[in-house]
This record gives C-alpha cells, sequence and structure tokens, in this order.
C-alpha cells in the first residue's frame, strides 16, 4: 500500500476526526445555546437518541434522507421544549429534569424504533473533498458530510451572534444575571425556553448523522453516551461555540487513535488507546481550570455553579 | 384428543423421572411431535438485532410453525428483571421450559428459579451449568461457532487479493479468540500467506468504534471483514460501503452486502429447541448438558452470497464435509504470535484444552492485552 506506517495513522486519525466529530459538535453546539441562557439541559442523550430514530424512520418512509433531518430537528425541538416548559414551573430543577428527559429520550426512541431496526432507509450522500490526492486512504478520509459543515457554519454564526447582535446579548444577559435582563424587560423564562427548544433541534440533527450517515444504521446502541460526553465538551470548550467544533474534532480525532494502532499492528495496550479521548479531555481541563481567565466564562446564572 | 392428551400426560407421569439422562439431543427428524408443548425464551437485546439475539429469535419461530407455543421477551436485563419475566411465563403462561439466552441470566437468576419451580426446565445458553452445584432441571446448551468460522477463514483465504483478513472483534475472552484462530485455520488452509489483522473494540456494542475499526482495516490493506460483536450490522454495511468483502457473525447479515457478502458463521439453534420440545412431549428428561458443531447440526454457515467465488464455495462445502466427519481444526504444531507452542498436536474439536484458549495464532497480528 501506498505510504508507511505513521501515514495510515495519520491518515486514520484525520478521517476518525472528520467521520466521528460532527454528532458531538451539533450536541455541544446546542447544550452551549442553552447554557449561554442559564439552563442546563443534561437529556441531551435523550435527544440525540430520539433525533437518530426519527431521521431514520422518516426517511425510510418518505425516501429523503433530508427530510429526515428535519424530522430529527423537529422531534428534538419538542424533547427541548418539554425542558424548557416544564423547567419554567416553580421550584422545579433543570438538572433533575435533564436526566428524566434523556430516559424520557432513549425510551420513546427504542419503542418507536422497534420497527426501523431491520429495514433499510436512503442515508445521506457524501462530499468528496479528496479525490484530487489520488490517494485511495486519503481520499476515502477526506469523504466528509454536507452536515459537517452545517454545524461549522452555525457554530461561526453563533459565536458570531452572541458577541455582536441584540438577540446574542439578550441570551448571554439571561444567562449571566437574570435580574438584569428582567430589568431591561426581557422575559428570561421566554428566552431560555426558546433556547432550550433550539438547542433541542441542533442535538436532533446530531442524531440524524448517527443514523444516516455515519456509522449509518439505527440500533438501539448506537449512541452509547455520545450525547452525554458532548455535555460535558461544553464545559472543555468553556461556553465558546467555535471551541465547542475544536473540541468535537479534538475528541473525533483522538478516539480513532485506538482502532487506527491496532491496524497496523501496534496492538498492545489498546485499552489504554480507546480510553485516550477521556485521558486527553481530563488533561486539557485540568490545565485550562487553572487559568485566570477560566472562570469568566461560566454563565453566571448556571444552576449548576451557584 | 382428549383422550390422546391424557394417554400422554400419563405417560409423562410413568416414564418421565426413570429416563435416560445423558447424552447429546435424539436426531431432529421426527416432524410435529412437538405440538402442545410451551417454551419460554427470554433475550437480552431485541429479537432484531442482525445477531445473537436473532439467531435464538429465529429458531424459536421456526419452533412455533412445528406446533410448540412460543412465549417471548426481549430487551430483559441481567438483572432481577429476568427472574420476573422467566417466573410470570411458568405462573401465568404455563412454560414446561424457558431458556434465558443471555450469559448474565443464569446466576443467581435461573439457579434460585429452578430451585423454586422443580417441576419446570431451565436451560441456558452458556456452559455454566455443573452438576455438583446445580439443580438437575437447569441446563446449558451452546454450539461450538468457531467450526463455522473456519469455513469462514476458508472461503476467505480464497477471496483476499492482499492476503489481510480483518477481525473486528469485542473483547479477548476464549469464545472470541477461537473463532479468530479457527477463522485464521481456515484462511490458511486455501491461503498459506494469509493474515488475519485483528482489531479489539473492547465491549460488545460499541457501533461508532466498530465502524472506526473497519475503516482502519480496510485503509490498512485488509479486503475481507468479519467480527465477532454482539450486532455485526454496522460491521456488514460499514465493509460493503467501502467495497470489500464480508463474512457474518451469529446470524445472516446477508441482506446487508449483496455484493459482499462470502457467507457467515450462524448458530442452528433449531436443533437444540427442537431436541428439548420433541423430550418434553415425549414426557422424556432433558439433557443437562448440549453442546455441539457441524457434526451435531448444531452450526452452519449462511447460504452463499454474491462475494464468494465457485472455488471458495467448493472449498467451503469440503470444510463443511471435513467437520462433519469430525476432522480436527487444530493440528499441531501451531505456535501463539509470540512464538511459544500452544497446539502441540491434532486436537478433538470439543477437546476441553481449546475451551481454555487464551492466545492468538501466529499469523494473527493483534493482542489480547
Amino acid at each position: 500500500m501506498s505510504g508507511g506506517t505513521p501515514f495510515i495513522v495519520l491518515v486514520a486519525i484525520l478521517g476518525g476526526a472528520l467521520r466521528v466529530s460532527t454528532p458531538f459538535m451539533f450536541v455541544a453546539l446546542g447544550e452551549c445555546l442553552t447554557e449561554k441562557s442559564g439552563r442546563v439541559n443534561l437529556g441531551l442523550e435523550g435527544t440525540l437518541v430520539l433525533g437518530a430514530m426519527s431521521a431514520y424512520a422518516v426517511s425510510y418512509h418518505t425516501g429523503s434522507p433530508w427530510l429526515g433531518v428535519l424530522a430529527a430537528g423537529c422531534a428534538g425541538s419538542a424533547l427541548g421544549a418539554m425542558h424548557g416548559f416544564i423547567c419554567k414551573l416553580p421550584r422545579v430543577n433543570d438538572v433533575a429534569i435533564g436526566i428524566a428527559m434523556m430516559l424520557f429520550g432513549t425510551g420513546i426512541a427504542f419503542f418507536f424504533g422497534k420497527a426501523y431496526i431491520q429495514p433499510t432507509a436512503p442515508r445521506l450522500g457524501s462530499i468528496m473533498l479528496g479525490d484530487w490526492t489520488g490517494n485511495p486512504q486519503l481520499a476515502t478520509a477526506l469523504q466528509i458530510n454536507p452536515l459537517m459543515i452545517v454545524g461549522i457554519l452555525v457554530a461561526i454564526a453563533m459565536w458570531w451572534a452572541f458577541a455582536n447582535t441584540r438577540w446574542g446579548l439578550i441570551v448571554r444577559m439571561s444567562g449571566d444575571s437574570a435580574p438584569s435582563a428582567m430589568a431591561m424587560g426581557v422575559s428570561v423564562d421566554l428566552v431560555r425556553f426558546l433556547a432550550t427548544t433550539a438547542g433541542g433541534f441542533l442535538a436532533g440533527v446530531g442524531g440524524a448523522f448517527l443514523s444516516l450517515y455515519y456509522p449509518g444504521s439505527w440500533n438501539q446502541g448506537l449512541s452509547s453516551g455520545q450525547g452525554l460526553m458532548a455535555v460535558a465538551l461544553v464545559i472543555f470548550a468553556r461556553w465558546n461555540p467555535l471551541r465547542c467544533v475544536a473540541a468535537a474534532f479534538l475528541f473525533g480525532a483522538t478516539g480513532a487513535i485506538g482502532p487506527a494502532l491496532q491496524s497496523v499492528g501496534i496492538t498492545q495496550g489498546y485499552y489504554f488507546f480507546n480510553a485516550a479521548p477521556y485521558i486527553l479531555t481530563l488533561f486539557i481541563m485540568i490545565a485550562s481550570a487553572g487559568s485566570s481567565k477560566a472562570g469568566r466564562d461560566v454563565p453566571g446564572e448556571l444552576s449548576i455553579i451557584k | 384428543m382428549s383422550i390422546h392428551m391424557l394417554s400422554r400426560r400419563k405417560f409423562i407421569r410413568n416414564t418421565g423421572a426413570l429416563a435416560a439422562s445423558a447424552g447429546l439431543m435424539a436426531s431432529t427428524s421426527e416432524v410435529a411431535m412437538a405440538a402442545g408443548v410451551t417454551l419460554g425464551i427470554v433475550y437480552v437485546g431485541p429479537r432484531d438485532d442482525f445477531g445473537w439475539n436473532q439467531a435464538h429469535a429465529v429458531a424459536a419461530k421456526a419452533l412455533q410453525s412445528s406446533g410448540v407455543k412460543i412465549i417471548e421477551e426481549e430487551n430483559v436485563p441481567e438483572t432481577d428483571a429476568c427472574a420476573k419475566s422467566m417466573e410470570s411465563m411458568v405462573n401465568l403462561d404455563g412454560a414446561q421450559i424457558v431458556l434465558g439466552t443471555s450469559f448474565g441470566y443464569f446466576s443467581p437468576f435461573m439457579v434460585d428459579l429452578a430451585k423454586k419451580y422443580p417441576k419446570v426446565e431451565f436451560r441456558h445458553a452458556a456452559p455454566l451449568w455443573d452438576a455438583s452445584k446445580h439443580p438437575m432441571n437447569l441446563g446449558s446448551y451452546f454450539g461450538y461457532l468457531n467450526q463455522a468460522h473456519y469455513v469462514d477463514g476458508v472461503a476467505a483465504g480464497l477471496s483476499t487479493k492482499s492476503n489481510k483478513l480483518g477481525f473486528v472483534a469485542a473483547k479477548p475472552i476464549s469464545s472470541v479468540l477461537s473463532n479468530i484462530n479457527s477463522f485464521l485455520l481456515g484462511a490458511r488452509k486455501t491461503n498459506p500467506n494469509a493474515i488475519v489483522q485483528v482489531i479489539f473494540t473492547g465491549d460488545w456494542s460499541l457501533p461508532v468504534r466498530e465502524a472506526e475499526a473497519v475503516n482502519a482495516l480496510v485503509d490498512a490493506g485488509c479486503d475481507v471483514i468479519t467480527c465477532h460483536v454482539d450486532g455485526p450490522k454496522v460491521v456488514i454495511e460499514t465493509a460493503e460501503k467501502r467495497g470489500v468483502k464480508t463474512c457474518g457473525h451469529n446470524a445472516s447479515q446477508a441482506p446487508l452486502a449483496p455484493k459482499g457478502f462470502i457467507t457467515g458463521a450462524e448458530y442452528k439453534w433449531i436443533t437444540i429447541y427442537k431436541g428439548y420440545a420433541d423430550k418434553l412431549a415425549k414426557g422424556e428428561k432433558l439433557p443437562n448438558m448440549v453442546a455441539g458443531g457441524y457434526d451435531t447440526d448444531m452450526v452452519q454457515n449462511t447460504p452463499y452470497g454474491a462475494g464468494a467465488s465457485d472455488a471458495a464455495r467448493k472449498a467451503a462445502d469440503a470444510a463443511i464435509a471435513d467437520l462433519k466427519a469430525k476432522k480436527p481444526i487444530y493440528v499441531g504444531p501451531l505456535k501463539d504470535n509470540k512464538g511459544k507452542i500452544v497446539i502441540d498436536k491434532a486436537y478433538d474439536n470439543y477437546d476441553p484444552y481449546l475451551d481454555q484458549m487464551d492466545y492468538l495464532l501466529e499469523g494473527v497480528v493483534g493482542s489480547i492485552t
């Protein structure tokens, strides 16, 4: 084959980053938006699974995977809206509701998803970015899905909007100081409700990527905790949408190390390499928590901080 | 009808206790002997997972057509929940035999139930039953799937151009290692230059990592992929997308890979289940331990797919005939991939020494730690 062993590993890591990162990216962006408004939604694992199921089911019935993506977003916003609505009620803890919503989301996804394990639905296509290289491995690694580009654009738009628009300011203010927002006449509850709904939409779309692109099938073990990891990535990315994208890529890339090393014959210690993403996350968090800026990035209204 | 039923019950009462206990199941050629039996079966996952659970569910469904009443429950976790479903199968549905198909159901749940309901038969799909410790109405059954993986290997050896075969495995336990080693020995039989490259994912169901493993293997030059994970769906589909050939595991994955599917290693649980039902209908004592492979019709290979060449089909058919004639797979001297001789002579396919496998043979690229 062309290229040496380090080349194969590097290509596999690059390919892994491009293939695996998108669901993390969407869930992290959704959670970033929700947390910026001052609320924590831990239920996004359930949203991701329900999104994956709805996307697969709708794609199967309509024959259009993009309608499936839309359906996943709608299912996700429904769960987000439910979370947002319940948390508006007095004396409700958003962390506890989030966990309940996670179980609820996976539960209904498994219930309705039963009929879709066997059938084959149309999947999303990919964009070939690497055909010019003339190297089959590199060309495969550089196959990307349009949703990944959408995710990056959403991140840039969010980052710009937080800093430069009135809407962004309102979301940030609701998240940093509810009394100030109320003094300005902003309905904090409404802002958080909308932010949670929109966050749910993004997480649902992340699920569509899982079932319609990579790994590209619906089954009950599909997510295996990715939604929960993505929520943690938001803290790691310190509530910055652009850093959420970077964190998702980093996570995808390190996740590919384990299989890639085994494929070239470096087979000792694969449990350690499979744990690489978590170890790396831990180290970066420890390193970044020490910086004096870290505290300022946290939205002041988050219930986990209060 | 009622007279017939009465006489059969009498027959059960009078002869049941005296019937012989040892040995494998009788031949399954008798048809529809099993009508009137109620069989309960509990699965740990969905019945249509293209894997382990589906293999059992296919057998249960086939048994239903021969008149056995089947009570099924899926997605039952390996907790108190499995004891509750089994107990309700006994009390509410009148199941005469309950099958637990997941490893963790056995102890304490099925052991306790067998003590509580001594007139009901309990059977569990892993070799855990021990005559000195466990009740006599409890037992184990399993199949030597490695024989079918050997046949996969024989076909795969003739299907590869790069001489590199990829194996996505969950955990390095003896049954998984035995499938990998048997796959290699099959491939070496038809292609002495073949090597098997293994990736361990670390758990039974990790779809994203399984897809990553397939991509990594294909990038490293493997052009036939097989696996031992709970639901091989993702592995087979990803390999098909990458344009390489595949061999299946547990149940038939042929519909998932219309272009590249060669054949697959499948259990044939129906042989065992039908044996149980027939014996119950006749009022005979069920054996406590049932295990076997090709020679007792307990494993099989998926019908050849488009990926199997004529030469591969012929070689695989010949390998199946060899296994039916009890020809050994492990013929020494064979070294493990660290250079130590681990197989010193020809071992019978059911030799207990092979059940303790904790090594990968020379020719397998991979490590169990």
